[in-house]
C-alpha cells in the first residue's frame, strides 16, 4: 500500500470513528432547536432524524435557562455558582492534597509507607456505591447534609488514583533536588511548594482536568448529599425538566440546557489540550 | 568557618529480612578550620555516605559529628550552615540562575510575610533592604564564578560546565561554614574537568572556607588536597597530605590506588643475610635493599618472610637489552608495549609472567622497542615493602593513620 492509500484510509477511519462519537452530540443540538411536538416526537422514535430542523427555536436555549429549577432564572444562576464553587474548591483541593500525599509516599521514607501506600491503593477497587451510606451517615452526624460540604471537603483528602499518579511522577525527579533545597535550609513543605509543585505541572494538568470534568457532571454525589433547590448544582438541576413521573416533558429544553452545561469542560479541554495530551502521554510511559 | 570532627562515626543500613550492613565504619576524622580535605576511594568506600552524614542528609548510626563545637548528629540540614555540591548539579529546573542563587537566601520569606507586607511599611523596607543585599550577595556570587551574563538563563539553557559554576555559585551565596562537594566534577569531560578543578583550588585559597570534597579519582584529589583520607570497604586506611600518601602510603591498598599508572607490586620474599643485607627475591627479580628503611622486627639472620615489594613506575629507568650496571638492582624482561604521551613514555615489561610498567621521559625510551629484550633498574632506595598477609607497609616510623 503506498502512502497516498494509507493517508487515505486513516483519515477515512478517523473522520468515521469522529462522525459516530459526534453524532449523539449533534442530535443533541438538533433537537434542542425543535419545536416541543417535534421534540418530543424525535425522542419517541416517531419523528426520524433530522440533520437540521425545519425551524429553529433559538428562542429555547433562553427559554430552558430562565425555567430551571423553581424560581426563574434563580434556579440556574444559583445551580451554575454552585457547580462554579463546588468544581473550583475541589480541583484546588484534589491537586493540593494528593501532591502533598504523593511527595510524602515517593520522597519520605518513613516505618509502614509501604503498607500504607498499599493500602491507599487498594481503597481504588472499592466502587462509591459502596461507601455511600456509611458517608452519608457519617454526613448526617456532622450535620453537613443539604449543604456543599460533603462535595467538597473529602476533596481535601486526597484521591488515591492522583496520589498515585504524582508519587510516579516525583519518583522520577531526582532526590537530591529535594536535599539540596534541604541543604539550603527549606522545610519540606517549602519544598512541596517551591520545587515539587512547580515541577509537576504535567500532572496536575491532568488532575485538574480529570477532576474538573468528574465534579462538574458528576450527578450521584449532589443528589444523594442536597436537598433544596438554592443547593443544586447544575447536573441536579438539570432533573427539574423531568416531570414527578420520571418522564420527559419539555425535551428540547433538557437538551438545551445539557449543552449549555457542557460548555465550560469542553471550553476547558480545548484550553488545557496541550498539557493534557502531554500529561497524559508522559503518565503513561512512565507511570 | 569551622572545624568539622568526626568522632567514631558509623553507619549501617537495614539489609533483607536480617542483618545489616555497614557502610561506614568508626570514622575518626578532624577537619581544621579552613582545611581543603578529599575523601578518596573506589565506589562503595562509604565516602559518599560519610559526605551525607555530615551534611546531614544520612543518619548517623553511631559515634558524633560536630561542626564548629556544636554535636550536630540530630541538628537538621538547614540549621548546620553547609553548603553541598551536588554530583548532578541539583539546580532547580524551573527556577532561571538567579532564582537558583537566591533560593538558599530567601528561606525566611514564609507566606505569612506577604500579608504582613501589606499592612506594614516598615517591614516592607525592610524586605526590600533584604532583598537588596540577596541581589548584592547574588551578583558577587556570579562575578566570582564568572557568570554574570547567565543570570537570566534557564538551567537546561547551559552547558555542563555552566551549570557546575551555578551549582558551586549557591554554595558560595549562602557563605556556609563549611563546603561539601560530593564528586562535583565527575560528569564534566576530561578538559573542563581539569579547569575546574584549578578553578576550585583557587577559590578555596582565597575563601580560606573549610571544604570537605568526595571524589573516587585520586588525580582529582592529589590535586586539591590539603589532606586526603583514603577509605576502603568503609575504613579510613590513611589520612596525610597528598606527599605522604604518595610517598609513604599506609599498606597495600592506599599504594596501589593512589598514582598513575599503580605502583608495581611484586611478590617474593625478603631475607637477613649474614653480612646483613637485605635481600628482595621473587621470580623475576633479586634485589638488594638499603637496610634501616624497613621495620622488619622478628626477622632473624638467615630466615624468609614472604612480603610484597611495591615500585613506582617513575622509579624504574627502562634501558635497551641486558644491561649489567648492577645486577642487584635490576629486573630484566620482554618490552610488552610502550606508550608514549609526547613528554614522557610508560614502558610494559614483562619479566617471568610479572608484568612492570616504567614511566620515563621520551628521551629515555626512544631505543626501547616492542617485543625486545629491555632492563629496568629499579631505585631500591624508593621501594615499598609490605606484608603479605596484612598488607600493611613495613616501613620506618610511619604515621599514624589518623591524626
Amino acid at each position: 500500500m503506498n502512502r497516498a492509500t494509507s493517508r487515505v484510509v486513516q483519515y477515512t477511519l478517523l473522520v468515521g470513528g469522529a462522525l459516530i462519537m459526534l453524532a449523539p452530540l449533534w442530535w443533541m443540538f438538533v433537537v434542542s432547536l425543535q419545536t416541543p411536538e417535534r421534540a418530543a416526537a424525535a425522542v419517541g422514535g416517531t419523528g426520524g432524524v433530522a440533520l437540521w430542523p425545519a425551524s429553529p427555536q433559538w428562542m429555547n436555549y433562553p427559554q430552558a435557562l430562565r425555567e430551571m429549577g423553581s424560581v426563574q432564572w434563580q434556579g440556574f444562576l444559583n445551580a451554575f455558582a454552585n457547580s462554579i464553587v463546588v468544581t473550583t474548591l475541589v480541583v484546588i483541593g484534589t491537586v493540593l492534597s494528593s501532591s502533598l500525599v504523593g511527595f510524602a509516599f515517593a520522597r519520605i521514607r518513613f516505618r509502614g509507607s509501604r503498607a500504607l501506600f498499599i493500602i491507599m491503593l487498594g481503597t481504588m477497587m472499592l466502587p462509591g456505591q459502596v461507601t455511600l451510606i456509611p458517608l452519608f451517615i457519617l454526613f448526617r452526624h456532622l450535620g453537613w447534609i443539604d449543604s456543599l460540604l460533603p462535595l467538597i471537603v473529602p476533596a481535601f483528602f486526597g484521591n488515591a488514583f492522583f496520589i498515585f499518579m504524582y508519587r510516579q511522577f516525583i519518583a522520577q525527579i531526582p532526590e537530591s533536588l529535594v536535599e539540596a533545597a534541604k541543604v539550603d535550609g527549606h522545610s519540606l513543605v517549602a519544598i512541596w511548594w517551591k520545587i515539587i509543585l512547580p515541577l509537576c505541572k504535567p500532572v496536575t494538568a491532568i488532575c485538574a482536568v480529570f477532576t474538573f470534568i468528574y465534579v462538574w457532571n458528576d450527578f450521584m454525589g449532589p443528589l444523594v448529599y442536597l436537598h433544596s433547590d438554592e443547593q443544586a448544582t447544575l447536573a441536579v438541576a438539570l432533573n427539574s425538566f423531568r416531570n414527578q413521573y420520571g418522564g420527559l416533558e419539555d425535551v428540547h429544553l433538557l437538551m438545551a440546557a445539557s449543552l449549555v452545561t457542557m460548555v465550560p469542560c469542553i471550553v476547558l479541554f480545548v484550553a488545557a489540550q496541550r498539557q493534557f495530551i502531554e500529561g497524559l502521554a508522559r503518565g503513561g510511559v512512565k507511570g | 568557618m569551622a572545624t568539622v570532627h568526626l568522632r567514631a562515626v558509623s553507619k549501617s543500613y537495614a539489609s533483607g529480612a536480617s542483618g545489616t550492613t555497614r557502610a561506614v565504619e568508626s570514622v575518626d576524622l578532624a577537619i581544621a578550620d579552613g582545611e581543603f580535605v578529599v575523601l578518596v576511594g573506589p565506589s562503595g568506600c562509604g565516602k559518599s555516605t560519610t559526605l551525607r552524614m555530615i551534611a546531614g542528609l544520612e543518619d548517623v548510626s553511631g559515634g558524633t559529628i560536630s561542626i564548629g563545637e556544636c554535636v550536630v548528629n540530630d541538628v537538621a540540614p538547614k540549621d548546620r550552615d553547609i553548603a553541598m555540591v551536588f554530583q548532578n548539579y541539583a539546580l532547580y529546573p524551573h527556577l532561571n540562575v538567579r532564582q537558583n542563587l537566591s533560593f538558599g537566601l530567601e528561606r525566611r520569606r514564609a507566606f505569612k510575610s506577604c500579608w504582613r507586607g501589606l499592612f506594614d511599611s516598615a517591614y516592607r523596607s525592610k524586605r526590600a533592604g533584604e532583598r537588596a543585599a540577596i541581589t548584592a550577595r547574588v551578583e558577587a556570587a556570579a562575578r566570582t564564578l564568572g557568570i554574570e551574563q547567565l543570570l537570566h538563563r534557564q538551567p537546561r539553557e547551559l552547558s555542563g560546565g555552566q551549570r557546575q559554576r551555578v551549582a558551586v555559585g549557591r554554595a558560595l551565596v549562602r557563605d556556609p561554614a563549611v563546603f561539601l562537594f560530593d564528586e562535583p566534577l565527575s560528569n564534566l569531560d576530561a578538559l573542563l574537568r581539569t579547569e575546574m578543578r584549578t578553578e576550585l583550588r583557587i577559590l578555596h585559597r582565597r575563601l580560606r572556607a573549610t571544604m570537605v570534597y568526595v571524589t573516587h579519582d585520586q588525580e582529582e584529589a592529589m590535586s586539591l588536597a590539603d589532606r586526603i583520607v583514603v577509605m576502603k570497604d568503609g575504613v579510613v586506611q590513611q589520612v596525610g597530605s597528598p606527599a605522604e600518601i604518595y610517598g609513604r602510603p599506609s599498606n597495600r591498598f592506599v599504594a596501589g590506588f593512589i598514582g598513575t599508572p599503580p605502583m608495581n607490586m611484586i611478590d617474593g620474599t625478603i631475607t637477613l643475610d649474614a653480612d646483613s643485607t637485605l635481600t628482595f627475591r621473587s621470580a623475576c627479580c633479586t634485589l638488594t635493599l638499603p637496610p634501616g628503611r624497613f621495620d622488619l622486627d622478628g626477622l632473624s639472620r638467615g630466615h624468609e618472610r614472604p612480603v610484597t615489594l611495591g615500585i613506582r613506575p617513575e622509579r624504574l629507568s627502562p634501558a635497551v637489552g641486558e644491561s649489567n650496571v648492577s645486577a642487584h638492582a635490576n629486573v630484566t624482561g620482554r618490552v610488552v608495549a610502550v606508550e608514549r604521551y609526547g613528554a614522557s613514555a610508560d614502558v610494559v615489561l614483562s619479566a617471568s609472567g610479572i608484568r612492570l610498567i616504567a614511566r620515563a621521559s621520551q628521551e629515555c625510551t626512544t631505543q626501547i622497542r616492542e617485543g625486545e629484550n629491555a632492563t629496568m633498574t629499579v631505585d631500591v632506595n624508593a621501594a615499598h615493602l609490605f606484608d603479605s598477609h596484612t598488607g600493611c607497609a613495613l616501613a620506618r616510623a610511619i604515621r599514624a593513620p589518623n591524626r
